[in-house]
C-alpha cells in the first residue's frame, strides 16, 4: 500500500512540477509568437510544431545523453543540472514535451481571436501589456485546452520517464513504468488497479482545468 | 448644432500615410475645435477610417504630423499614454468581450486603472437604455444592443474626444435614432468633441456642425454642415453629393 502511495504520490509531483514549468514558459512564448509579426516567426511556428509531433523516447534519449556523465550538460557538475535516474530528470524531460504543446495551442487560441479585439482595447487606453493580457483573458478557453493537452502529454508519458528515470523503485517508479513492469510480470490485476488510477487523475486534472474555464463554457 | 468652444484640440499638417509605396492619406490641414461634431464623409477607399485610426494614435503617420492637445505624433513619436486615454473610438463592429455587459463596461475603466464604480456603469448603461440587460452575456446582444454597449464602455471613461467609424452601419432605424441621439446628448451636455466618419450623408447633415469631404485619401473640401450641402465649392463634392461620382 505504502508502495502504492508512493508511485502515486510521485507521478502527481513529476508531471504537477513539470506541467507548472512549461506553463510558465510555454503560454507566454505561444502568446509572444501569436501576438508580434518578428522576423524568424514563421521558424518559430515551424520549430514549436515540429516539438508538437516530437516522440517522447527520443526527448528521453537526448535527455539521457545530456544528463549522463559523458554528456555536454551532466559532465559540467553544476549543482542545479539534475542527475540521471532522479525524478529531477524526469521533470526536465517532461518540460520539454509538454512545453511544445503548450506554447503550439495557446499561439492558436490567441491567433484564433478577432483582430480587431487588439485595436479595440488600445483604442480604449490600454498599454501594450494590457492589451496582451486582455487577448489572452480571451483565448482563456483555448489556453487552459492547451495546458490540458500538455498535462495529457506528460501524465501518460511512459518512453521518457522510463529512460531517464530508470523506473527505481521508490526513487523513480511512476504510474506509467509501473504498469508496463506489472504487466510484464503478469499482474494484470494490478496493472489495471494501476491505470484506473491513472485515469482518475487525469479526470480529476481536467474537472479541475474546466472550472478555470469560467462561466462562458456553459452556453 | 454643436457645442464648439472655438479652441483647437487637433491640428493635423502635412499627413501622410503610405502602405506598402502606396500613398492613401494626404491631409495637407486639418484642424478639429474642442466640443464641435465634425463629420468625415467620402466614398469607400477613400481614407477614412485610416484618419480615424491616426487620431487615435493606432496608426503612426508615414510622414507629417498630429498636434493633439500640444503633444506631438508622428513617424517614431507615440503620444504620451494620458493624452490618448483622452481620445477613444466606436467602431463599426462592436467588439464586445466574453464578458457580461456590466462587466464589459468596467473593464474600460480597469484599463484606466479606476476602480470599478457601480454607478458610473449604471449610469452610462442608463444613457444607452441597457440598464436591464447588465448581467447578460455581451454575446448574445443583438447588433444594435452590442453597438449600445461599446458606446456606453466609451463614454464611461470620459473621454475628451469621441470618434465614431460608421457607427450605425447595418443597424435598425430605432438604435441609429438612439445613438444619434446620444451622440448629440454626449456633445451638448459634456462638451465632448465628436469625429464622426459616415457613409450617411443624412446623419452627416442631422448631426455635424462641419463636414469633411475625403476623395483618394485627400481633404477636398471642409465647410460648415449647411454650405457644403447647399452649395459645394468643389465639383468633386458636388459630383459625390448628387450621387453621380463613380467610384
Amino acid at each position: 500500500m505504502i508502495d502504492f502511495i508512493n508511485i502515486v504520490s510521485l507521478s502527481i509531483k513529476v508531471s504537477g512540477t513539470a506541467l507548472l514549468f512549461s506553463t510558465i514558459l510555454g503560454v507566454p512564448t505561444g502568446s509572444l509568437i501569436g501576438l508580434n509579426h518578428f522576423p524568424g516567426r514563421k521558424l518559430a511556428v515551424l520549430l514549436i510544431y515540429t516539438g508538437m509531433g516530437f516522440p517522447p523516447v527520443v526527448i528521453g534519449l537526448v535527455v539521457y545523453l545530456l544528463l549522463s556523465r559523458a554528456g555536454p550538460i551532466g559532465a559540467t557538475n553544476f549543482p542545479f543540472i539534475p542527475d540521471l535516474f532522479t525524478p529531477g530528470a524526469m521533470v526536465l524531460a517532461q518540460i520539454i514535451i509538454a512545453f511544445p504543446v503548450i506554447a503550439g495551442f495557446s499561439m492558436a487560441a490567441v491567433i484564433g481571436i478577432d483582430p480587431a479585439l487588439r485595436q479595440q482595447v488600445l483604442a480604449l487606453g490600454a498599454t501594450k501589456r494590457q492589451t496582451a493580457l486582455t487577448i489572452l483573458s480571451e483565448a482563456r478557453f483555448g489556453v487552459i485546452v492547451a495546458i490540458i493537452a500538455g498535462f495529457g502529454s506528460i501524465i501518460s508519458e511512459v518512453g521518457a520517464v522510463m529512460l531517464v528515470g530508470g523506473n527505481i523503485k521508490d526513487q523513480t517508479r511512476v504510474l506509467t513504468t509501473s504498469i508496463v513492469l506489472e504487466t510484464r510480470q503478469g499482474d494484470f490485476a494490478l496493472a489495471l488497479a494501476l491505470g484506473g488510477v491513472l485515469l482518475m487523475i487525469t479526470f480529476l486534472a481536467n474537472l479541475i482545468m474546466l472550472r478555470l474555464q469560467g462561466r462562458g463554457f456553459d452556453e | 448644432m454643436s457645442k464648439s468652444t472655438g479652441q483647437i484640440v487637433y491640428q493635423i499638417s502635412h499627413l501622410r500615410k503610405i502602405y506598402q509605396e502606396r500613398c492613401v492619406l494626404d491631409v495637407e490641414n486639418f484642424n478639429v475645435k474642442q466640443g464641435e461634431i465634425v463629420a468625415i464623409i467620402g466614398p469607400s477607399g477613400s481614407g477614412k477610417s485610416t484618419l480615424l485610426r491616426i487620431m487615435n494614435f493606432l496608426e503612426m503617420p508615414s510622414e507629417g504630423q498630429v498636434e493633439f492637445m500640444g503633444a506631438i505624433f508622428e513617424q517614431g513619436k507615440e503620444m504620451p499614454l494620458a493624452l490618448r486615454r483622452r481620445v477613444t473610438t466606436v467602431f463599426q463592429r462592436p467588439i464586445l468581450l466574453n464578458r457580461t455587459v456590466e462587466e464589459n463596461v468596467a473593464f474600460a475603466l480597469s484599463l484606466h486603472g479606476k476602480e470599478k464604480s457601480q454607478n458610473k456603469v449604471n449610469q452610462a448603461l442608463n444613457e444607452v437604455g441597457l440598464e436591464k440587460l447588465n448581467n447578460q452575456r455581451a454575446r448574445t446582444l443583438s447588433a444594435g444592443e452590442a453597438q449600445r454597449v461599446a458606446l456606453a464602455r466609451a463614454m464611461v471613461i470620459q473621454p475628451d474626444v469621441l470618434m465614431f467609424d460608421e457607427p450605425t452601419a447595418n443597424l435598425d432605424p430605432y438604435n441609429v435614432l438612439l445613438i444619434e441621439q446620444i451622440i448629440q446628448r454626449l456633445n451638448r451636455e459634456f462638451g465632448i468633441t465628436i469625429i464622426l466618419v459616415t457613409h450617411n450623408l443624412f446623419q452627416a447633415k442631422r448631426l455635424a456642425g462641419r463636414v469633411a469631404f475625403l476623395l483618394e485619401g485627400m481633404i477636398i473640401e471642409i465647410n460648415d454642415t449647411a454650405l457644403l450641402f447647399q452649395n459645394p465649392q468643389d465639383p468633386r463634392t458636388r459630383s459625390f453629393l448628387l450621387g453621380d461620382m463613380v467610384y
